[in-house]
């Protein structure tokens, strides 16, 4: 237990240094975006004098890595400073967008996560049959489709046709949970048809990578049935290979919906972000920015203690 | 000839009015038409179509435009959504009629000294702040001077350039006081900047409480996603007959179209010109399709070859078939441009001017008497001007290759659009957003110092006019002066102006409207909230 503490320990530092470095990067590439902070704020309107005081009243005069450093420092006490645009703390502004990012990842990770696992299994069970061509084709055709277009097309049956869910997912603090799961689910489901055809097919083919291996013939040789071979046997040894793609989903949940926000109005994180970015709105970018690349850390080192667990020749390395 | 056939018709026209479907101005045409004089006209639409509004319920409007970077701050006041807000939470000294008149609001009436230079305000006594508190001279001095001075950012400092000082006269009256005559002050307080504020102690402008004097009390509102808003019973005004409004904001387009087709909104904002023709025949649904004042302008920098020659302006003006443009850029919810930004929708609209027509000959020989045949052109644009501003680029292009002129279309970045391409490059297109009069309009971008004088137009004769036209409060004789500077600007001019967007949005049938939409913004000119009401 102690290695694997210790291999945290060391893979959170790495983290931090990584962390570190996107900020950089992050900093440099809104910098480079065409037109300025003040102007942008402005728009249209914004005349010479005007962008003048703005820049002053900003701070914008004083030099890029200056500025940097001053952010540096309030970020690391988790202050992120003020958003330059509303003049808000950055927190009050995506601390609720994020909470609702996560929820709605919570939700579609919830169902799709088990179902795409279970579906993997028999899919790897039932290999080559109708079930397994028909289950591949539909899963994969939801994946090569765009979100939004899922999203449109689940809108036109679900709302506009049927009339079943709720085509807007716009929330409100006098919901009851059961409401906000009806509101939003059209959304989680099309989150759920877009990550599972990744974690099936990488659950299934796991498993049948495990199938020409000498113990489970033993097994099978032994006249254990298939569906036990598969679950006793298989599973267990493929669980590593599953576990990166499920958190590679997962991350992908909470940093790649915008197009869902968008379709389905949903005041996400990711709508804030396009929203900073189009105003130049450095402080909330980076926060948002720093928030997706820890998800993406922490999930892969989630990623990797899980496969450790689940395997006692790392567990017990000799 | 008053015959079966005409009561019939007019049968069906007050049918029609009461139940909001045709507007008091076609209301009027098709009346006349079969054979009503126009006074008994006027008192068949009182009568037949003033549908009485009812009060109650909750207005949900799914608004377009909405902003994580939205704020209360009137001086940097940008977005629709935040304009929407404005007009149903706070108040202004004035606004624009649905009939297109300037009405009162805070303001009941106002009065000019004879060279306009000096006017008075007189506010309504009833108007108080949802805080409490009457609305005094002192706010409408504070909240102005919140746009003037050395350290304002306010995008309306220019408006109110001109205003040397603002006096509160008695606790109901302010008067403005100008460098020189404006005879449109009293329109310029439409503007979205120029909400009536609280004052603090220090007599400043307090913007950041989210107090106003407007038809709604503001309850709640997360920018770029919702705003609930009740009644104010205090109200000054006439209207305000829901019981709550509610916001949502949808700024994609399908969302928007979809929460009015299933009904989770009432109404939305700028629906797509594309769709239009199939929601209207959603049985719910009404289409809202009114001219603006909105303009796509093509500004050439009249002090830079080839665009210095007034023969090249002319060809290039004449080599765009704008009939075409509107069919197919706009689906045919655009008016025609004339090359003057001065749209029907604005007052003092001059009629008779010569439409320019398509006429690549035309445009050739007078290429031809410049000397510069096969004309070759740059045009910048990009594609978050309007919907369709590329298409409608190539289109013009391939409109002007009949006239042997080959206009190269560049596309542009999106971003920073307004600071790195407007203003710097020859030619590009750019998009304006309604003004309330001509002299606004002009005064901006078509003054020979003005900073925006987005085609470095330089005649003289224009800008004598339009000072002149300024201080004039003859109503005549300033028509006049607008109708030639309009002919001036066609015909010198260094501005292609192809059409005039219209504003689309979208209600649901159970929405009862006076028929009658004003054509400054979006949703009777964002006051649908105090204008509009349920049917049932």
């Amino acid at each position: 237990m102690g290695d694997i503490l210790g291999l945290v320990a060391k893979r959170l530092g790495m983290g931090l240094m990584i962390l570190l470095i996107i900020s950089v990067i992050i900093f440099f590439m809104v910098e480079l975006l065409p037109g300025d902070i003040a102007e942008a704020v402005l728009g249209q309107g914004a005349t010479e004098e005007n962008v003048r005081v703005l820049r002053e009243q900003m701070g914008l005069n004083d030099p890029a890595l200056f500025r940097y450093f001053e952010w540096l420092k309030g970020a690391v006490m988790l202050d992120f400073g003020r958003s330059i645009v509303t003049q808000e703390a950055v927190m009050s502004v995506i601390g609720e967008r994020f909470r609702n990012t996560l929820f709605l990842a919570t939700y579609a990770a919830v169902i799709a996560v088990p179902f795409a696992i279970i579906l993997g299994v028999i899919v790897a069970l039932l290999r080559n049959s109708v079930f397994d061509r028909v289950a591949n084709v539909l899963t994969l055709t939801s994946i090569s489709s765009p979100e939004f277009f899922l999203g449109y097309i689940l809108i036109l049956f679900f709302s506009v046709k049927w009339g079943m869910f709720p085509a807007i997912a716009s929330l409100n603090d006098s919901m009851s949970f059961w409401e906000l799961l009806n509101r939003t689910f059209l959304p989680a489901l099309t989150l759920v048809l877009v990550v599972t055809a990744h974690m099936m097919r990488m659950t299934r083919a796991a498993i049948i990578n495990l199938l020409a291996s000498p113990y489970i013939e033993m097994a099978k040789l032994k006249g254990t049935p298939p569906w036990k071979v598969i679950v006793r046997h298989a599973l267990p040894n493929a669980w590593a290979p599953i576990i990166n793609v499920v958190a590679l989903n997962l991350a992908y949940l909470i940093t790649g919906v915008v197009l869902v926000e968008v379709v389905f109005v949903y005041p996400g994180i990711g709508q804030a972000l396009v929203d900073a970015v189009s105003k130049r709105d450095f402080p909330v970018v980076q926060a948002c920015c720093l928030i997706f690349a820890a998800t993406f850390i922490l999930l892969n080192l989630a990623a990797d203690v899980g496969a450790i667990l689940t395997n006692p020749r790392l567990r017990h390395p000799k | 000839m008053t015959n079966i056939k005409n009561q019939q018709m007019l049968d069906r026209l007050a049918d029609a009015a009461r139940e909001g479907r045709v507007s008091r101005r076609s209301f009027m045409n098709y009346s006349m038409a079969a054979g009503v004089t126009a006074s008994a006209a006027t008192g068949l639409w009182a009568t037949a179509a003033k549908a009485e509004p009812k009060r109650g319920g909750t207005f949900r409007i799914a608004q377009h435009d909405g902003n994580s970077g939205d704020t209360h701050d009137p001086g940097i006041y940008e977005s629709n959504a935040e304009i929407l807000l404005a007009h149903t939470f706070r108040a202004f000294l004035t606004q624009i009629n649905t009939d297109g008149t300037l009405g009162a609001d805070v303001a009941t009436e106002w009065s000019a000294t004879p060279d306009a230079s000096e006017w008075t305000f007189k506010l309504n006594p009833k108007a108080t702040f949802h805080s409490g508190g009457k609305v005094t001279a002192e706010d409408v001095v504070a909240s102005m001077n919140f746009h003037r001075g050395e350290d304002s950012t306010s995008a309306a400092k220019s408006l109110l350039g001109s205003v040397t000082e603002i006096v509160a006269d008695d606790e109901n009256t302010v008067t403005f006081k100008l460098d020189a005559g404006n005879a449109d002050l009293p329109w310029l307080m439409t503007d979205y900047h120029l909400v009536v504020l609280p004052r603090n102690e220090d007599g400043t402008a307090n913007w950041q409480s989210g107090d106003g004097c407007g038809p709604y009390v503001l309850d709640s509102w997360e920018p770029g996603v919702n705003a609930s808003l009740t009644r104010f019973d205090g109200w000054h005004g006439e209207g305000a007959y829901f019981d709550a409004i509610q916001v949502t904001f949808i700024n994609d387009p399908n969302a928007r179209q979809t929460a009015l087709v299933t009904g989770d909104a009432d109404a939305t904002s700028l629906l797509e010109n594309k769709t239009m023709s199939l929601l209207e025949r959603q049985p719910d649904v009404t289409v809202i399709n009114i001219p603006s004042a909105q303009a796509i302008t093509m500004p050439m920098f009249c002090d830079q070859a080839p665009f210095d020659n007034v023969d090249v302006r002319k060809a290039l003006k004449l080599s765009m078939d704008r009939n075409e443009l509107v069919e197919k850029i706009s689906f045919g919810a655009a008016t025609v441009g004339n090359d003057f930004h001065h749209s029907p929708a604005m007052p003092y609209y001059p009629k008779d001017i010569e439409q320019t027509e398509y006429d690549p000959e035309q445009a050739k020989s007078l290429l031809k008497k410049a000397g510069v045949e096969n004309l070759s052109v740059s045009f910048s644009v990009a594609d978050s001007i309007t919907a369709g501003a590329v298409d409608l680029a190539i289109l013009y292009s391939e409109q002007a290759k009949a006239a042997g002129i080959d206009v190269s279309v560049l596309r542009e970045p999106s971003d920073g659009y307004y600071s790195d391409v407007w203003l710097k490059k020859p030619w590009c297109m750019v998009v304006w957003g309604a003004r309330p009069t001509p002299d606004v309009m002009y005064s901006l971008a078509y003054k020979d110092d003005a900073a925006w004088n987005e085609s470095h137009w330089q005649n003289e004769e224009f800008n004598k006019l339009l000072l002149q036209a300024k201080a004039e409060l003859d109503d005549t004789l300033r028509a006049e002066m607008y109708r030639d500077m309009a002919v001036l600007a066609k015909d010198d001019g260094g501005t292609i102006i192809p059409f005039f967007p219209n504003f689309v949005y979208g209600i649901r049938s159970n929405v009862g409207t006076t028929g009658e939409y004003a054509a400054s913004w979006h949703m009777d000119g964002y006051r649908a909230a105090s204008r509009w009401w349920f049917n049932s």
